[in-house]
């Protein structure tokens, strides 16, 4: 193993790494007979510990019922830990209760932001503002509204190091668009985009801003007030909480003035053969029966993470990939995309010249690695680099500075094989 | 190291026999695989009795893609485009000596996309004829 250097190893592990990991059972599995579970993976979702898996076992176990207007125990209890995980995934941004909506995921947030608020404010010609970071949950939303709505979307473009141009920002705010969407990490480049100065021009030019938080949230604390966001975006998966779960966080008083999105149970008040009368907020747009057990796991997630803290655990993802930039470009022919560590979250996406991202990967995973390869959801970003594919290595607070040893190791018999 | 990546897909891969485009040629087909970016065009002569005389293939991708064209471009010279048109999964995966999992199939099988849309499309041609 290669000896770990210096000024990183005085930041290591900020948090206790091994009662962390003692936390999350798929960390002891194997890949194969002796090779070890090395999980690079966790932008595209994390893992989970046993409170989120204990949690929802136990809901199933001794509390499963449907939720709302029933008076039997069980539906009380089973209501009572759905609002309670709407309440804790409400404090951990800084929300009232009454501004989330539970979604399927952060994507669906966004298309319900797209088809309630933008089919009811957008009219032909207006514009929305996105970056080129983006990837496909905040692309195409917009795309399907505006080829709909004849809308024009406008692009902040990305700087080589993967950072948004500013400068361009303000021209683009300039032509006075409805709406800027804009995602608080990029899944690819690492980037972490300053949305609060963003987020104040977009107001000085009259714009809506919704902040795409799915990569951002699992890392950093976030206060919806302080970024002054109109919309947020989350998903419980990819923050140690389980798949089939996000949340859309809206003001108050936007939310209130939103048509329905989709229709059912629960999301009303009173239906007769005709028409209906919605309910309050969030139910209105939580039509059916939600992911119960699944709001249960992502409030247990959160009471995790914040037992770790959210400093801590971003802390030492900035001392990982500041690691794995200065161990992968120890590596001939590999190029490490995206800004400098303190611009980044915990990724980095690089390529090795000569060596296609999917054969990077399948070797990789032979040594026990799970990485990325592919575009990860953001195809035109790719087009933009000139690179049909990278491979993405992505941290969590679990992962080791170790593993990252491993992989650069990986590369290494990975440039070995193909010499 | 991965029982994928044994030495006839490197070999295949890094010194491909096949490699390179037919000018003049009778069929040629391109295609892509978006999801990971794999290119491939094939081209082919065919001779009077409907053999195909040469084959060749250029493009870019992955090891198993290029080493899975490689390997199907020489398999096929020599061979009737009835014999072609009727080459199944299992033929390439049987070229490849190799088993591999749903996302990297598709990796494998562009070759043969690309040449049997190349091969129905000149049947097609010849009917409309």
């Amino acid at each position: 193993m290669r000896a770990i250097k210096a000024e990183t190893a005085a930041n290591q592990y900020l948090i206790d790494i091994q009662r962390i990991r003692a936390d999350f059972p798929i960390l002891k599995r194997e890949i194969k007979p002796g090779i070890p579970l090395i999980y690079l993976d966790s932008a595209a979702t994390s893992q989970k510990p046993n409170a989120v898996i204990d949690s929802m076992s136990e809901y199933y176990r001794n509390h499963n019922a449907n939720i709302h207007r029933a008076v039997h125990t069980l539906a009380e209890e089973a209501t009572a830990m759905y609002e309670a995980g709407r309440a804790k995934v409400a404090a951990c941004i800084a929300a009232q209760p009454e501004e989330l909506i539970f979604t399927r995921n952060a994507t669906e947030a966004i298309n319900l932001v797209a088809q309630s608020w933008g089919r009811a404010r957008l009219q032909a010609g207006d514009r929305i503002l996105l970056s080129e970071l983006e990837h496909h949950s905040n692309l195409v939303p917009w795309q399907i509204l505006a080829k709909e709505r004849d809308l024009q979307l406008d692009f902040i473009p990305m700087t080589g190091s993967g950072e948004l141009d500013l400068d361009t920002c303000e021209k683009l705010l300039a032509r006075g668009p409805k709406l800027v969407a804009l995602t608080q990490m990029s899944n690819v480049m690492g980037t972490i985009v300053p949305i609060r100065d963003i987020t104040r021009s977009a107001h000085r030019a009259g714009a809506r801003v919704l902040v795409d938080a799915a990569q951002a949230a699992p890392h950093k604390a976030i206060d919806v007030h302080d970024l002054d966001a109109d919309f947020l975006a989350l998903s419980a998966h990819k923050m140690c909480g389980p798949t089939g779960i996000g949340a859309l966080y809206g003001k108050v008083e936007i939310l209130h003035a939103m048509p329905p999105f989709l229709g059912g149970g629960d999301m009303i008040r009173k239906v007769d053969w005709r028409s209906f009368e919605p309910n309050d907020l969030p139910h209105n747009f939580e039509a059916g029966t939600p992911a119960i057990a699944e709001a249960v796991g992502w409030g247990a997630a959160i009471d995790y993470l914040n037992a770790i803290g959210f400093d801590a655990i971003h802390r030492h993802e900035k001392a990982l990939a500041a690691y794995a930039m200065e161990s992968l470009r120890e590596i001939p022919g590999v190029t490490v995309l995206g800004p400098e560590p303190s611009k980044r979250g915990g990724l980095v996406s690089f390529t090795l010249e000569g060596i296609h991202p999917h054969d990077i990967a399948q070797i990789l995973d032979s040594y026990g690695i799970a990485v990325r390869a592919g575009h990860h959801c953001a195809m035109p970003l790719h087009t933009k680099l000139g690179l049909s594919a990278t491979t993405r290595a992505s941290f969590y607070l679990y992962t080791t500075f170790e593993e990252i040893d491993a992989l650069a190791e990986g590369l290494q018999k990975t440039r070995a094989l193909f010499a | 190291m991965d029982d994928l990546y044994r030495q006839q897909i490197i070999d295949r891969y890094k010194h491909p026999l096949k490699r390179g485009v037919l000018e003049p040629h009778d069929i040629t087909f391109e295609d892509e695989n978006p999801l990971c970016g794999d290119r491939l065009r094939i081209d082919l002569r065919v001779g009077p009795d409907g053999k195909i005389t040469q084959a060749a293939f250029s493009g870019d991708g992955c090891a198993i893609s290029q080493a899975s064209a490689d390997l199907l471009a020489e398999y096929i010279e020599g061979k009737p485009l009835e014999e072609v048109r009727a080459l199944s999964k299992e033929d390439i995966l049987d070229l490849l000596g190799i088993e591999l999992s749903p996302i990297r199939l598709k990796c494998a099988l562009l070759s043969l996309k690309v040449l049997k849309a190349g091969a129905y499309g000149m049947k097609d041609l010849k009917e409309a004829e």
